[in-house]
């Protein structure tokens, strides 16, 4: 029988990060797919990163991942996000050539050393007589790994839905895994649905692009991966921006009863921040018009992806309300809208390794722990395929905690509070906002990554040489001083008061930004612009950031005291029996996470933190 | 919604919480006792009792309640509260008895030999009651001033907190900050997506400059609620032999008024608290605090001047001259051949014929009056709160005077959770729903 240190399932974006992450620390990897060809397939909207999600892809990338460089390599075009709204909140994000993507994220797993791809189709586990996971049954015969990685998606028994018809199927034309679901199903895990959906393709040879108003990628790029881009690239494609109107709400509101979701049948829950267009006119009924934005698929694919329209009414009404959209009066459906019910896991039964707590040896990553997002699916997969490897070869596990990443704040989500709708990243999830931004990913978690071996030598070796040159502009800073008289002559508003400071000092003024230092100390114009930002976003934040350091060292050492594993909730004086429920549930593995779990109350937590003391 | 784990852990880990019982009426023999059952076995036990099916749920009906050999206990009336509606948020059973002690010694007893039954230790109850989220803590608080309050202002207070005045307050505030938070979070989470306000809005501003004047209105009242549960002080200073002492002991014959006394070390009475239509306040003889070697006795006293420093009013007596405010009195009116009564502001009174102890008591309860009573009820009534509205103000102060909107917002996390210290937490969900729940976010 072949065998592996770790074994992928499922080659979207979770099972490519899971893989590639544990290949490159050395584990023995497989990835099975049912199909070659579905590797690295963009199954929504071609765009990766944005607010929040770019945040995950700097952090994927910082531990060395794929995402953001092969992001990089397939964009038609960059944008940073909230580019007026200061470094904490900034994302970059990047419209993708569907087919670039596809095939350099190919090429990167079939670069990738120590990493098999296989296709097959998984049937179920090899289990071993203590519960471990110990591989998988394929059609083509069994395969044994100490560790599995389950990345299936929403393809866990998941229904196809347009108009009132359906057919099983997770995504369109790709084959349900029928027997896999059954056995996922069969784990007995607590389950619950949502639905999620797309909007029809549009061929953009039909759109009329001159009537519309277009939207370009920045002049300047940020990229995804901090690596930056330097390869030749062909010019950039805009998107462009039309919107719904009275006419085509109408259309939709007649034909409301031939919606799936307002028929009555699917009961699972979407994502609040992503409505169909059917949702967006009956919830919000008083609004004329919704902002569509038409972007491209690719360089050389006359597709268009009309993005924010996602839709499940019968295709000629789609049709029909497409038509009544200005500019795409003539537009023509390649391939109508659907909406997808998928079952996905109650995230609350995984560590935050996310293996599964009663089922060693078993990881979840990706859409089936009931997140939504190519990014935030890559997230898990380098966090379960890390500690995949790490449990393969019987090291500690690897934990992500909410003040150093976006990546922690997400996995804490989840296997603490579970999931209601479909999980997306936001900024306004993580309480250590200010200090979690794309600039400094690489400082937050690099370190880490090549203490493990999941960062290879390049991006090691440039890491070193970035903090270097971050140090030597940190001591220029606090090296250089200045009165304010010498400030004022820069041309720089300042209160007069005679005490000179420091230019790490008076870069924490608001008047005072990097280039206005420059022309007090011209040496700092030789500080790189990337290192540069860095330093006076630090400044700027600096008695934010203090603050929020105070509060990250009291949430280590209170929220970081460790519950045991096997933990026995019911046997803990003082637990009520709602606690003990709720606690059992959520199987919180520190009291920082157990004060996260809704409804858990202040004194449930005392007798939670006076038992940990005791056990310490 | 959340789903729930589909194995009815709640049976198998129930059983190892222990079902309490107390009697929870007054002092017996009285006309009825209440005897309180809290737990899952509650039901249970009511069941075995009475040995007939259980009643309608809130309902009281009479029941011969039988003891385990068949013999009966007390023809009484009881009451079932399934759980979560119930004062506990667990299942609950009263049982009305007849209020001898024979009766109720032998219903405990009868209790006592059920499995998983126990006697609730004090408090017991209420704990429960927090533990299930029944209660937040300001209205455990207002709840243990309740079982202490002396007065009938201090009774309404604990009342009114213990009803969630407090948290009634600061859950609007919460929600009112959480309102602006959304927005704001909204123009930095989904900044490039339509109809979505660009950093705090002038509506949020008015907002939160309103929320801020009820934050600052409450500070100024903040003394009074303290005032109201610890009771003000008055102390009274003057020369030696101006008749201190004798006018402490004139007011403590007066037992109608008198809540407590507390003897000196040594000798003299050092306090007495009285209810002055409803205001507690406590009477500080100063004349009790003299030098002593004694170490404990000396903190006492170190702590007694203390106070008496910082005495809501001083009532000074003899011929020596106070500060403004100060209330002067002059004793032995009698000796000094004066009616007893007002003269320029100065209160003649005589402790040995008592003349004018009335006229200073009018003025004292007309003082306390006019210093914490109120139509509002306080919010603040202790330091705690105070701590936290104090924070808050701070940061929404800053949130409106800061042009970076992510640092406001910054700002608006933190004053959200210091105002969340006074009730309870609150979780980044409560801003995402705010947020979905009013915009529409396509992209």
């Amino acid at each position: 029988m072949r065998s592996f240190d770790v074994l992928v399932v499922g080659g979207g974006h979770a099972g490519c990060e899971a893989a590639a992450a544990a290949a490159r620390m050395g584990a023995n990897t497989a990835l099975v797919t049912l199909r070659l060809g579905d590797i690295g397939v963009l199954s929504c909207n071609p765009a990766i990163g944005g607010l929040g999600k770019g945040h995950l892809v700097r952090e994927i990338d910082a531990l060395d991942g794929l995402i953001g460089r092969v992001g990089d390599v397939a964009a038609i075009q960059h944008r940073l996000l909230n580019r007026s709204k200061g470094p904490a909140v900034q994302g970059p994000r990047a419209q993708l050539d569907r087919k670039l993507y596809a095939a350099a994220m190919r090429r990167a797993i079939a670069d990738q050393q120590g990493l098999e791809v296989i296709e097959a189709s998984v049937d179920s586990f090899i289990i071993k007589p203590d519960g471990r996971v110990a591989g998988v049954n394929t059609l083509l015969g069994p395969i044994a790994a100490t560790s599995v990685v389950l990345t299936t998606g929403t393809f866990l028994g998941a229904t196809l839905h347009h108009g009132l018809s359906t057919m099983p199927g997770g995504r369109f034309g790709g084959a349900a895994s029928n027997r896999l679901s059954a056995t996922v199903l069969g784990l007995g895990l607590p389950m619950t649905r949502f639905k999620t959906g797309t909007p029809p393709r549009l061929d953009g040879r039909t759109i009329d692009w001159s009537r519309m108003e277009m939207q370009y990628g920045d002049a300047s790029p940020v990229y995804l991966s901090d690596a930056g881009f330097v390869a030749e690239r062909r010019a950039p494609l805009p998107c462009a921006v039309t919107r719904s109107n009275p006419a085509a709400h109408e259309i939709i509101r007649q034909n409301i009863a031939l919606v799936p979701m307002y028929a009555g049948k699917i009961d699972g829950i979407g994502p609040r921040y992503c409505p169909s267009i059917e949702d967006k006119v009956m919830r919000f009924g008083d609004r004329d018009g919704h902002q569509i934005y038409l972007e491209p698929e690719g360089f050389d694919d006359p597709l268009v992806y009309p993005n924010g329209i996602s839709t499940s009414l019968p295709a000629n009404v789609q049709a029909e309300f497409i038509a009544a959209i200005y500019g795409l009066e003539r537009a023509k459906i390649v391939r109508p809208g659907y909406a997808v019910e998928y079952g996905v896991v109650d995230p609350r039964v995984l560590a935050p390794t996310l293996a599964l707590r009663d089922r060693p040896g078993l990881f979840l990553a990706g859409q089936i722990n009931g997140t939504t997002g190519y990014e935030e699916a890559a997230g898990q997969g380098i966090v379960a395929g890390i500690n995949a490897a790490r449990a393969a070869a019987q090291l500690s596990p690897m934990i992500f905690d909410r003040a150093s990443s976006y990546l922690g704040v997400m996995i804490d989500d989840l296997v603490t509070q579970g999931v209601s709708e479909p999980y997306r990243m936001f900024t306004s999830r993580a309480e250590y906002r200010l200090s979690l931004r794309i600039d400094n990913a690489g400082e937050r978690l690099t370190p880490v990554g090549i203490a493990i071996g999941v960062v290879g030598a390049a991006r090691r070796d440039r890491f070193v040489a970035r903090n270097e040159a971050i140090e030597a502009a940190r001591r220029l800073v606090s090296k250089l001083g200045a009165t304010p008289n010498r400030v004022a002559c820069a041309g720089i508003a300042v209160n007069l008061d005679g005490r000179s400071r420091t230019a790490a000092e008076w870069l924490t003024h608001t008047d005072v930004d990097w280039a206005a230092a420059t022309k007090v100390w011209p040496e700092l114009a030789d500080v790189p612009s990337a290192i540069a930002d860095t330093i006076a976003t630090d400044m700027k934040y600096a008695i934010y950031l203090d603050r929020q350091a105070t509060s990250i060292a009291k949430f280590r050492a209170d929220g970081g005291l460790s519950l045991p594993e096997d933990i026995d909730f019911a046997s803990i004086a003082g637990l009520s029996s709602e606690m003990v429920d709720r606690l059992t549930a959520a199987r919180p593995t520190t009291i920082g996470a157990a004060t996260r779990i809704p409804g858990v109350t202040p004194s449930a937590l005392t007798a939670l933190l006076s038992y940990s003391r005791r056990a310490a | 919604m959340r789903y729930s784990m589909p194995d009815g852990r709640r049976q198998t880990s129930g059983q190892l919480v222990t079902t309490i019982y107390a009697l929870s009426s007054g002092r017996p023999p009285a006309g009825i006792a209440v005897i309180r059952i809290s737990g899952n076995r509650a039901m249970d036990s009511l069941a075995v009792l009475t040995r007939k099916p259980l009643p309608a749920p809130r309902s009281l009906i009479r029941r011969w309640l039988i003891d385990a050999d068949g013999s009966p206990l007390d023809d009484a009336m009881v009451v079932a509260f399934p759980g979560p509606a119930s004062a506990t948020g667990e299942d609950m059973v009263e049982l009305h008895l007849h209020g001898g002690r024979a009766v109720i010694a032998a219903v405990l007893g009868a209790l006592a030999a059920l499995p998983g039954l126990e006697l609730a230790k004090p408090g017991a109850f209420t704990r429960r009651a927090f533990d299930n989220g029944k209660l937040d803590l300001s209205q455990v608080e207002g709840l243990a001033d309740l079982i202490d309050a002396e007065t009938d202002l201090q009774r309404r207070q604990a009342l009114d907190h213990a009803q969630g005045f407090l948290r009634g307050r600061v859950g609007a505030w919460r929600a009112t900050l959480i309102e602006t938070r959304a927005d704001l979070e909204a123009s930095l989470d989904f900044a490039d997506e339509d109809d979505v306000p660009a950093a705090i809005t002038p509506a949020g501003r008015k907002r939160l400059a309103a929320l801020l004047d009820d934050l600052d209105a409450a500070m100024i009242d903040a003394g009074r609620g303290e005032q109201i549960r610890d009771g003000l002080t008055v102390a009274i200073t003057g020369p030696v032999n101006a008749g201190k002492s004798s006018l402490v002991n004139a007011i403590a014959r007066r037992d109608v008024a008198i809540v407590s006394e507390h003897a000196g070390t040594t000798r003299d009475v050092l306090e007495v608290r009285l209810d002055l239509s409803g205001v507690a306040v406590t009477l500080l003889d100063t004349a009790g605090l003299r030098p002593t070697s004694d170490p404990v006795e000396a903190e006492g006293v170190r702590r007694a001047i203390t106070r008496a420093d910082a005495a809501d009013l001083v009532i000074v007596m003899g011929e020596a001259s106070g500060r403004a405010g100060d209330l002067r009195v002059i004793g032995k009116s009698d000796l000094l051949g004066r009616c007893a009564g007002w003269d320029d502001d100065i209160l003649y009174l005589s402790t040995v014929t008592r003349d004018g102890i009335d006229l200073l008591l009018d003025r004292l309860t007309s003082w306390a009056a006019d210093k914490v009573v109120r139509s509002e009820p306080a919010l603040i009534t202790r330091e705690r709160h105070r701590e936290a509205i104090t924070g808050a103000r701070f940061e929404l102060r800053s949130a409106l005077s800061i042009t970076d909107a992510v640092l406001a917002a910054e700002h608006l996390r933190l004053a959200s959770s210091l105002l969340d210290t006074v009730i309870d937490q609150v979780t980044t969900d409560d801003v995402l729903d705010a947020i979905f729940s009013r915009f529409c976010l396509g992209k």
